[in-house]
């Protein structure tokens, strides 16, 4: 028995509880539904109201039209994409997407055989890394082309009634924006172009026409395969395939070898007539959007490229400064030439190799991907490229690059530089992507006086400690009896020869051998350093870190320190107390003082961080042991049920990686939700927080033997 | 086929016909001069590209046996050395390849030496300067290398692990040669021989190695070496479709990330 559905009261009620604000009409609409649906319904309002009301209300507005043209399931497809565009761009961008409304329930109507970007966009972002050239990021946008640097494609594609020819048609968009950037279809500047001819749009259409004509051939010659399903999915739409336009077209000069030249010498002869159709792999060009991205482009790397020749020559100077100190006198120019060499997997066939006055010099890493970056825009290295960048020039171009960590909002959502980490949003069941910036910050080394009086304080505790650490020190052990060793088992032998005389078959495992009990641990601490840790808790995470590190030194296994504090997703920062590398010196243990507590605590992120750094760690067991005071809590909405699911996420994700996590708090109230985040046995509540410096070793040493 | 197996000493492997090898640079002439000069030899680079080819090119150069041994995580000392086992009531000296080598003088060759424990590559330290001697504790010898014993090893610098890594106290002993994968020209010209498939195959075989190459760090750990093109060249020349072979040597060789493989077939299924 299914119960009365919601009255118009109840509902009212319900969505005053979320602040949204709803007009009449959409509440009496719903009045109409099963409880269910009504519940689901209100359920999307909810989750859009959790984003920003403001989207929730927008979302109301339009909530009555989606219910009629849409299933339940597109509708929250539909919400989803919008609150992507509202964490990526803001509301305005994810009201156009709600304003799509039409579209998406169009879509959704051959949904079964269409395909959406999601499911392909991943897959799509390898293949076109894998076809070579610039990196070019994928993304959805209201028409299909490239402004250089990104792909845009539309959210969905349904033209075809198979799934996979429409998956097709996503790859063959791709591989002619990707051809457009590789081939060099952009090798010039063309808006000035297109705006001396009387129409400039039939020019700029003109243009597309001939330069997909010219990439066909490319595409023809060195990805037969796609060309294939190119020709193919235009006899599947009863479209002529671009072979037959070419055909049609006359003059047509262009062939495999044709080159950019050729198509605007063509254009000067067409541009009058009225352009032909193309099918819609063939995307679209903006060549304004194209323009702007290349123009930044173009002057950030001459700057990056002058520094690496700038650099390459000051190496060269100190090089024979240092060789003939006698000789300085003569301070010859250095010259830095670009020769080229034959490359097949250029598109012109070459690249160069810098030479250092005739000699072939090793580019400094990445500087590869910015020669064939400059080659793809230009098609050459220019002379001008290869003078170094003055002295003054130089310094403060390195000024800029060098990202200043201290100064994250000077620019608006800056994150250059920053590690990107997803975000789980329990609220929607998935992950925000590259949702936090992460910057490791460095921590200076402040006076070891702390240290040292940590040390006299419980100087009797570290003697028992290390007593009890050395135990747990891996030692040699001999096994024996073994049938395969390094030496002779004698009693063993001695007892097969027994064995044997008195009739009984002899026994093989004879041999001894050397078995090394390695620990095998490597460990990273991070510990807390929110605002709420200020004072005596702060002291107290400090002296066990001491003691800790003092313990651990006796006992040899590999661990790092960090330190957690943030401040709103976009400035989480992680403090390098001691890293992997790092030995316990005096520097180490001034950062260990210099602690000091700071913002927020938003844990999910910062674990994610640690994930991702023992990925590079080899170590038989891995352990993460967070020191902390509270709940996982930030500034912008990080705390409650949000923050506690989206730790124990991230804390799932570190054992899927094989990553213990433990947790040493001193909040009482842990108990409750310690259990959910990290399991009922991976954490340990200290009532007193001046017993947490005599704890923490002991607790370690549980856990690790 | 129905011939057994032959079973060989380690000392007696020689190899008779030529290994079909392509020089890149120099690399043959250094080996030899490093031979002359009895100084040991380290091989870098990443996997599948020539290094174990390389190896055997040179002992039929050389004309002298090859002794391989294949390092891993617990390979001790003695069984490099040697050990005593029990023989009719009586222990019996087994010398290990590594003594072998040295009594023999044969080539002997520690691929992915890295791999083993740390206090086993020290046994091979008065082997590899100009002391030229293996002690061997346990028999109370010392054995001394003649002109004909060389000592090689390989490494792959491209596992960067605190714990792999070559100790400088024994890679400072030896000459190093660096390996990488060929040039397109000459990779092509290596499959277009090994695998006997024609010239415009074989291109697409090396532009298709380029393409997984090209998503070294964007989720692929490795590309396709030279060899898994090879495989793939030999599966194409006995009728296998060239996608079918991209597939299974290839994309399954490199990575089991189901987007991955999705990319790389759709990356070969373009290119043939």
């Amino acid at each position: 028995m299914s119960l009365p559905p919601f009255t118009y009261a109840e509902i009212e009620e319900r969505l005053d509880d979320m602040f949204v604000e709803a007009n009449e009409d959409l509440i009496s609409h719903l009045t109409n539904f099963d409880i269910q649906t009504q519940d689901t319904l209100l359920e999307l309002i909810s989750k859009a109201a959790s984003t920003n009301s403001g989207l929730a209300y927008q979302l109301c507005l339009r909530l009555e039209r989606a219910i009629a043209l849409m299933e339940i399931d597109t509708i929250e497809l539909w919400l989803d994409q919008a609150i992507d565009a509202f964490d990526n761009k803001g509301l305005y961008s994810s009201i156009e997407v709600l304003d799509q409304l039409e579209s998406v329930a169009h879509h959704a109507k051959q949904k079964l055989t269409g395909i959406a970007f999601e499911e392909v966009c991943n897959m799509l972002e390898h293949f076109v890394i894998g076809l070579n050239g610039r990196k070019l990021n994928i993304e959805i946008g209201k028409k299909c082309y490239t402004d250089t640097e990104t792909i845009f494609v539309p959210n969905m594609l349904n033209q075809f009634s198979e799934k996979d020819d429409n998956f097709q048609l996503y790859k063959c968009m791709v591989v002619n924006l990707w051809a457009q950037n590789w081939f060099g279809t952009w090798r010039q500047d063309l808006t000035e172009l297109f705006s001396t001819y009387e129409n400039p749009q039939q020019a700029q259409d003109w243009f597309h026409v001939l330069e997909t004509i010219r990439l066909d051939y490319k595409i023809k010659d060195e990805l037969p395969g796609i060309h294939r399903q190119m020709q193919r999915l235009c006899k599947l739409s009863n479209h002529q395939s671009i072979e037959e336009t070419a055909n049609s077209i006359k003059p047509h000069t262009i062939t495999v070898h044709s080159t950019l030249e050729d198509t605007l010498s063509l254009l000067e002869q067409l541009h009058h007539l009225p352009a032909p159709e193309l099918h819609s792999y063939a995307a679209s060009i903006d060549a304004n959007e194209v323009a702007i991205t290349r123009e930044a482009r173009l002057i950030k790397e001459k700057d990056l490229f002058r520094n690496v020749i700038a650099h390459i020559v000051d190496e060269k100077k100190q090089q024979s400064d240092n060789d003939d100190t006698e000789n300085s006198a003569d301070s010859e120019e250095h010259k830095i030439t670009a020769e080229e060499i034959p490359d097949p997997n250029m598109p012109e066939g070459f690249t160069y190799q810098l030479e250092l006055d005739g000699d072939p010099v090793e580019p400094p890493e990445g500087v590869e991907s910015l020669i064939s970056s400059i080659i793809q825009d230009l098609g050459e290295i220019p002379d001008d490229y290869l003078v170094a960048a003055g002295d003054g020039n130089y310094k403060i171009l390195q000024d800029e690059n060098k990202i200043d960590n201290s100064n994250v909002w000077a620019g608006t959502y800056h994150e250059e530089g920053a590690f990107l980490h997803k975000e789980w949003d329990f609220r929607r069941q998935r992950y925000k992507k590259n949702w936090c910036a992460l910057r490791e910050v460095d921590i200076t080394p402040g006076s070891t006086k702390f240290i040292d009086e940590t040390i006299n304080k419980y100087s009797g505790l570290i003697k028992n400690l290390r007593r009890t650490f050395e135990i747990l020190r891996g030692e040699d052990k001999i096994l024996k009896k073994q049938p395969y060793g390094d030496d002779i088992d004698i009693d063993a032998l001695v007892e097969a020869y027994a064995d044997t005389a008195s009739g009984m078959e002899m026994s093989e495992n004879i041999f001894t051998k050397m078995h090394k009990e390695e620990r095998n641990i490597a460990v990273i601490f991070m510990v807390d350093m929110s605002g709420s840790t200020k004072g005596w808790i702060n002291d107290a995470e400090r002296e066990s870190l001491v003691l800790l590190c003092e313990a651990l030194e006796t006992l040899g296994d590999r661990y790092a320190i960090y330190g957690f504090t943030g401040n709103t997703r976009k400035r989480c920062e992680v403090y390098p107390v001691k890293t992997f590398d790092d030995a316990y010196d005096q520097k180490t243990k001034g950062r260990i003082s210099n602690i000091t507590p700071q913002d927020y605590t938003r844990l999910g992120v910062f674990i994610r961080h640690f994930n991702q750094m023992f990925e590079t760690v080899e170590a038989k067991t891995k352990i993460l042991i967070t020191l902390s005071d509270g709940k996982p809590e930030d500034y912008d909405g990080y705390r409650g049920e949000y923050g506690i699911e989206d730790t124990r996420v991230a804390l799932l994700e570190s054992r899927q990686q094989g990553v213990h996590p433990f947790c040493i708090t001193i909040d009482k109230e842990g108990r409750d939700y310690l259990k959910t985040m990290y399991g009922t046995a991976s954490y340990v509540v200290i009532d007193d927080v001046s017993q947490l410096p005599l704890k923490v070793a002991d607790i370690y040493r549980n856990i690790t033997s | 086929m129905n011939d057994q197996a032959r079973a060989l000493k380690p000392e007696e492997y020689y190899i008779d016909d030529e290994p079909y090898y392509e020089s890149v640079g120099s690399e043959i002439d250094i080996f030899l001069a490093a031979y002359k000069q009895q100084i040991p030899v380290l091989l870098k680079g990443p996997t599948g590209c020539g290094k174990t080819r390389f190896m055997e090119h040179m002992a039929w150069r050389l004309k002298k046996p090859l002794i391989t041994v294949s390092c891993h995580d617990d390979l001790t000392a003695s069984d490099l050395v040697g050990r005593f086992l029990i023989s009719g009531g009586e222990t019996q000296w087994i010398d290990g390849p590594l003594a072998r080598a040295v009594r023999h003088g044969a080539i002997c060759y520690l691929d992915e030496v890295v791999e083993a424990r740390k206090d086993t590559t020290v046994v091979i330290h008065p082997l590899a300067d100009d002391r030229r001697v293996l002690p061997m504790e346990k028999v109370g010898e010392l054995l001394e290398a003649t002109e004909d014993f060389c000592l090689a090893m390989s490494y792959n610098p491209g596992y960067q692990s605190v714990l792999k890594d070559l100790k400088q106290s024994t890679r400072q002993r030896f000459v190093a040669l660096e390996f990488d994968y060929p040039a397109a020209e000459l990779e092509t010209r290596i499959i277009k021989t090994e695998a006997d498939i024609e010239q415009s195959l074989a291109e697409r075989l090396v532009k298709f190695a380029h393409m997984t190459r090209n998503l070294k760090g964007s989720g692929l750990e490795e590309g396709a070496s030279t060899r898994l093109l090879v495989h793939a060249g030999k599966l194409i020349s006995t009728g296998i479709s060239p996608v079918d072979a991209c597939h299974s040597c290839i994309a399954q060789a490199l990575t089991d990330d189901v987007e991955m493989l999705a990319a790389i077939n759709e990356l070969s299924s373009s290119l043939f």
